[in-house]
């Protein structure tokens, strides 16, 4: 099983101090969070994807990009990837380069995005948010497995004899999660091409996301992939730690109370009933994360929140330190133990190459225009 | 006997509230209406005022607290609404329209309701005509012809067995109609069914024939026991 965290990219102020980061230092800090997140043992690093204040990742290939040369082991990931709003070619292409530069430690999660004023500045309607990420992705798995595509659609101009470059590396696309918090269209989507399913998970009642991965599992055995306790399950988790739980609760209520998504609403208390947020020891924390398996089966990848509601970077650091130390170590263990043998890991790219029957080199060399000769050694 | 159930939502915040007196009257006329023609009648009595901050957090958050979350259910599956509001600033109070606000949009569609209101002057009864019952028509409701209002005169001892009884009568009258023209309510409606399959999605329902789910060959799904151990395609 995978652990990691994933950052939305807020800038948010310190309602403690009344200090706002600068977008600079947010940035930073979210390298910084990644260097970290390698250093304490985790295994997954995910980046948000935004087009508007108050948010600082909007180009999560640069910022993976960076990271990637950083670190040695840790697998690179979106939460989530605009497949609405973006041009479904230049995520072949981003994410492919990314690939390459990661040598393989690269997968991705397509998301809709829910901020209405961003889909007019790409020229979308977020009424259409289901086509899109409908038409998009089939789009962008062509561009990743052909290597010339014709392609005509809706909501973009028409490609003829298009080749995506750089191709996949070792001729195996990334992995690809869908994440989607209520749409059961999108379970269907993920369902149907044998894609991971990612429910957020955080800030939503367990019911929802108990629905959602139900729905995907049946589909997923629907459409032939495997039997439904085989299909890729992700899920969200929002933890504050101290190891004396009434500090937890003390230190963090502050920024609760005026995080951005649900401040100045429920009170934390209410908050942690009705959503997985877990405020308090590590062992509690432990103990909720192992819970959720008891609604959606066994699963391959737990992501959690760290660093929203203008949490200091210090604070962030020291939070992953026990993340690291104390509670993954002991997840890994319950959870492995738990699973069975029939139930897969979540894909990585040496699998993904194993299954595809070992690398192969699908560089797309060009061809003389004249001559119509592609060069000496080249193959198609 | 057909199993009828009636939510009855009010939105007055005193206790005790002229607003829930006007929805008990609407409700049991309703009831004893319906029961006289030979339905069996459950009540479901919503006093807004105890999920107020439930419907805050509702609006907050984008999801309903676990209380909350039956109390819709109990509206959104009812075969007939009664909801009442007191007239506040020439409309509905805001917890009415919260209310209603934190609703799916679809999910009163065709249900049969009938409103009422309360206020410190009858000169606030046409709030009912042109606020709650427009709400209710976006919504896709089917408000029934007579709407109740209340003012103190129609509580006071000279009135209340006259105009205003008349008046519930009637109303509750067209609500047992417009109920009994359905069949018994399925209950709230699932949020997370899945009405489409993916290929019509993809707009290719039409040749099913040429596509086949990435990961696997053409044949037809087999049983989940025979592809127990196959890798994820």
């Amino acid at each position: 099983m995978q652990f990691g965290v994933f950052t939305v990219g807020d800038v948010t102020v310190d309602p403690t101090t009344g200090r706002e980061p600068t977008e600079h230092e947010r940035i930073k800090a979210m390298v910084a969070i990644a260097l970290k997140a390698e250093e304490v043992g985790l295994d997954v690093f995910a980046t948000g994807e935004h087009h508007n204040p108050p948010f600082v990742p909007s180009s999560p290939t640069t910022m993976l990009g960076h990271i990637a040369a950083r670190t040695e082991r840790l697998l690179l990931s979106t939460a989530t990837t605009l497949i609405t709003t973006n041009d479904p070619v230049k995520i072949a292409e981003d994410y492919a380069m990314l690939q390459h530069l990661a040598d393989g430690r690269v997968d991705l999660m397509m998301g809709r995005g829910n901020t209405g004023p961003v889909y007019p500045w790409f020229g979308k309607d977020i009424r259409a948010g289901i086509p899109l990420a409908i038409e998009n992705y089939d789009l962008l798995r062509r561009l990743w497995r052909e290597d010339v595509v014709d392609w005509k659609g809706r909501h973009r101009t028409p490609l003829q004899s298009f080749t995506s470059t750089p191709r996949p590396l070792d001729g195996v696309p990334p992995f690809v999660w869908h994440g989607s918090i209520r749409s059961p269209e999108i379970a269907e989507q993920a369902a149907y091409y044998g894609d991971g399913f990612f429910a957020n998970h955080i800030f939503w009642p367990k019911e929802h996301t108990q629905r959602m991965i139900a729905l995907y599992r049946e589909r997923y055995a629907h459409y032939g992939h495997g039997s439904a306790d085989q299909a890729i399950v992700g899920l969200g988790g929002q933890v504050f730690m101290r190891r004396n739980s009434q500090d937890a609760i003390r230190e963090f209520r502050p920024y609760f109370d005026n995080a951005p998504v649900y401040g100045h609403g429920p009170s934390l208390e209410e908050f942690s009933r009705e959503t997985p947020l877990t405020v308090g020891s590590p062992q509690q924390v432990i103990d909720r994360t192992l819970g959720f398996r008891e609604y959606v089966g066994d699963y391959q990848r737990q992501l959690f929140l760290m660093d929203h509601a203008g949490l200091p970077l210090k604070t962030v650091l020291e939070q992953l330190d026990l993340l690291g130390e104390e509670v993954v170590p002991v997840l890994r263990k319950e959870f492995a133990a738990l699973r069975p043998a029939h139930v897969p890991e979540a894909p990585t790219h040496a699998s993904l190459v194993a299954a595809a029957g070992g690398a192969k080199d699908s560089t797309v060399h060009a061809v003389d225009d004249v001559t119509g000769k592609a060069p000496e050694g080249a193959t198609r | 006997m057909t199993r009828r159930t009636l939510a009855v939502v009010s939105a007055g915040l005193s206790q005790p509230s002229s607003t829930r007196l006007l929805a008990d009257q609407l409700a049991a006329a309703t009831r004893d209406e319906l029961v006289r023609r030979g339905s069996e009648v459950e009540l479901r009595v919503v006093d807004l005022r105890e999920y107020a901050h439930d419907v805050v957090n509702n609006m907050l958050t984008g999801f309903a607290p676990a209380a909350l979350r039956d109390v819709i259910d109990t509206v959104t599956g009812a075969d007939g609404i009664i909801a009442v509001t007191p007239i506040f600033s020439a409309s509905y109070n805001g917890l009415f329209k919260s209310f209603f606000d934190v609703l799916d949009s679809e999910s009163l569609v065709d249900r049969p309701v009938l409103i009422g209101a309360t206020g410190g002057t009858a000169r606030h009864s046409l709030a009912l005509e042109h606020a709650v019952r427009p709400m209710f028509a976006y919504l896709r409701s089917v408000v029934v012809p007579t709407a109740v209002f209340a003012a103190p005169e129609d509580w006071s001892g000279g009135t209340a067995d006259g105009a205003l009884r008349g008046r519930i009568r009637r109303a509750a009258g067209e609500l047992a109609d417009q109920v009994e023209r359905r069949l018994p309510a399925a209950g709230p409606a699932d949020p997370f069914a899945l009405t489409t399959d993916f290929l019509q999605m993809l707009g290719r329902g039409d040749d099913d024939a040429a596509v086949t789910p990435p990961g696997r060959t053409g044949a037809p799904p087999a049983p989940d026991s025979a592809r127990a151990g196959s890798p994820p395609g």
